[in-house]
């Protein structure tokens, strides 16, 4: 039998990065209750309105992905040839969103499925094809559509329900984001941290928070573990869409494991709204990270305010057929460390 | 695993006054086809006809889900809710055509209202025909 030497793979879970693995651009395209939420200003377009005059949510969400892969490109002063590879996810049923969006774009194409942990999904495979040498410029996208999923995993739109105050509203928007071997003003990738899929046995699909935050806890944890670190090393240590009860939890697990995150910890999911927009706990869904992270937090990362991020965001692997046959909900969180 | 527990007292007040709102706008109805010349006997089909008709086109203007969000159970147990769920999966279900989306979809909500309805009707009748 041949042997390899894996050189950078780190511990358990982690990969260490010493190629360039530049975002060079990102982009985001918000729906109309995220464009009035406290981020509003950093979004590059906004909708007041869910249909973009397309013919169905499906279409609109589609839409969006596609806005966000342009604006991206044209950030980066790339076009669609320049692209060796498309990674891209969303939360719809053989992520149609990505799929179709890639149609268009006619590049080669990876459809990814991590529910809300797709942007850092896309991230981590985009930067170990690099890592790899088997590409130049890489594009990651995932988009989420408030509509679009609520008539997939819940009820119809306009169907009259009482929700929960720990559930959360899934964030209507799309991000892009352009990885290249070569060095520029963006954020490097410099390590990242597969996680793996935790099931803390919760079948209630509303406590979406509640259901990941062990995920976001255990990859968090690994990844500090494999990288000797601690969380004071970040400046920022960001989740994606625990909202306020997952990320209260994900504090207490951490903290239970010696590991005190709070002082720099943070979640997308309770920084996109403002209390009085009734979301209950917060964002979720694969855009809260993308309109958060790749909106706000990119250019704060620009703008040298933050140098070091733990990006670490989380799904909820369930589907209307898993809940309805009494299965609990697994969940998953990848963890990516940017520095600039 | 701890997770913060609806606001029980809130919604109950809630559901009281939303339902018996709805009970009166239907009272309201129900009296004035008696002074129509309906006999009252006969007058409660008309009225929930009315009453549904007017959630249909609540739901379709989207604001029954909004009422929804506060009356809960107010809203949703009178005949206002089975109209909605009707209703609202007509709708949603439109883009994907008349036949396999709007005809097929429309009673997925509400079809086991209607099962269950159906069902203990057939008990009831049998044991009062036992006794």
């Amino acid at each position: 039998m041949q042997s390899y030497t894996i050189e950078r793979k780190i511990g358990k879970q982690s990969v260490l990065l010493d190629k360039t693995v530049t975002l060079v651009s990102s982009a985001t395209v918000a729906g109309p209750k995220e464009s009035l939420g406290p981020l509003s200003a950093f979004f590059d377009r906004s909708y007041n309105d869910t249909i973009l005059k397309e013919k169905s949510f499906e279409r609109a969400e589609c839409h969006m992905m596609e806005e966000a892969c342009h604006l991206a490109l044209a950030k980066a002063g790339l076009s669609p040839d320049d692209i060796d590879y498309f990674i891209a996810g969303d939360l719809l049923n053989q992520v149609i969103s990505a799929s179709f969006c890639a149609r268009r774009l006619a590049v080669p194409f990876l459809g990814i499925y991590g529910a809300c942990s797709t942007l850092t999904e896309g991230l981590s495979i985009g930067a170990m094809l690099l890592q790899g040498g088997f590409a130049r410029n890489i594009l990651v996208a995932t988009s989420s559509h408030n509509c679009s999923a609520e008539r997939q995993y819940r009820y119809p739109t306009e169907y009259g329900y009482q929700r929960p105050g720990y559930a959360q509203w899934t964030v209507t928007g799309a991000g892009a984001v352009v990885l290249s071997s070569e060095a520029g003003e963006g954020p490097r990738l410099e390590s990242i941290t597969i996680g793996k899929v935790v099931d803390a046995g919760i079948k209630d699909p509303f406590a979406l928070g509640v259901a990941m935050a062990p995920a976001a806890a255990d990859t968090i944890y690994n990844h500090f573990v494999d990288m000797a670190r601690e969380p004071s090393y970040y400046n920022l240590i960001l989740t994606g869409d625990l909202g306020g009860v997952g990320k209260k939890l994900n504090e207490d697990i951490l903290a239970g494991k010696g590991y005190t995150i709070t002082p720099n910890y943070s979640d997308c999911g309770v920084l996109l709204y403002y209390p009085h927009q009734q979301v209950g706990a917060g964002g979720s869904g694969c855009a809260c990270s993308a309109l958060v992270f790749l909106g706000y937090f990119y250019e704060k990362m620009l703008k040298k305010e933050l140098q070091r991020v733990l990006l670490v965001a989380t799904g909820a692997l369930h589907s209307p057929t898993t809940y309805l046959q009494r299965e609990s909900m697994p969940a998953i969180a990848h963890a990516v460390s940017l520095e600039i | 695993m701890k997770q913060p527990k609806p606001p029980l007292l809130k919604n109950i007040i809630y559901a009281f006054l939303f339902g018996g709102g709805i009970c009166t706008i239907g009272q309201a109805i129900l009296n004035l086809f008696v002074t129509l010349g309906v006999p009252e006997k006969q007058a409660g089909n008309p009225t929930v006809a009315t009453v549904i008709f007017i959630a249909a086109v609540m739901t379709g203007l989207g604001v029954f889900d909004d009422i929804a969000r506060v009356a809960g159970a107010g809203i949703a147990v009178p005949v206002t809710g089975f109209a909605n769920s009707v209703t609202s999966m007509a709708v949603e279900f439109r883009r994907e055509g008349l036949v396999l989306g709007t005809g097929s979809k429309m009673f997925a909500l509400a079809g086991s209202v209607i099962v269950f309805g159906v069902v203990t009707a057939f008990f009831i009748g049998l044991i009062s025909a036992l006794i």
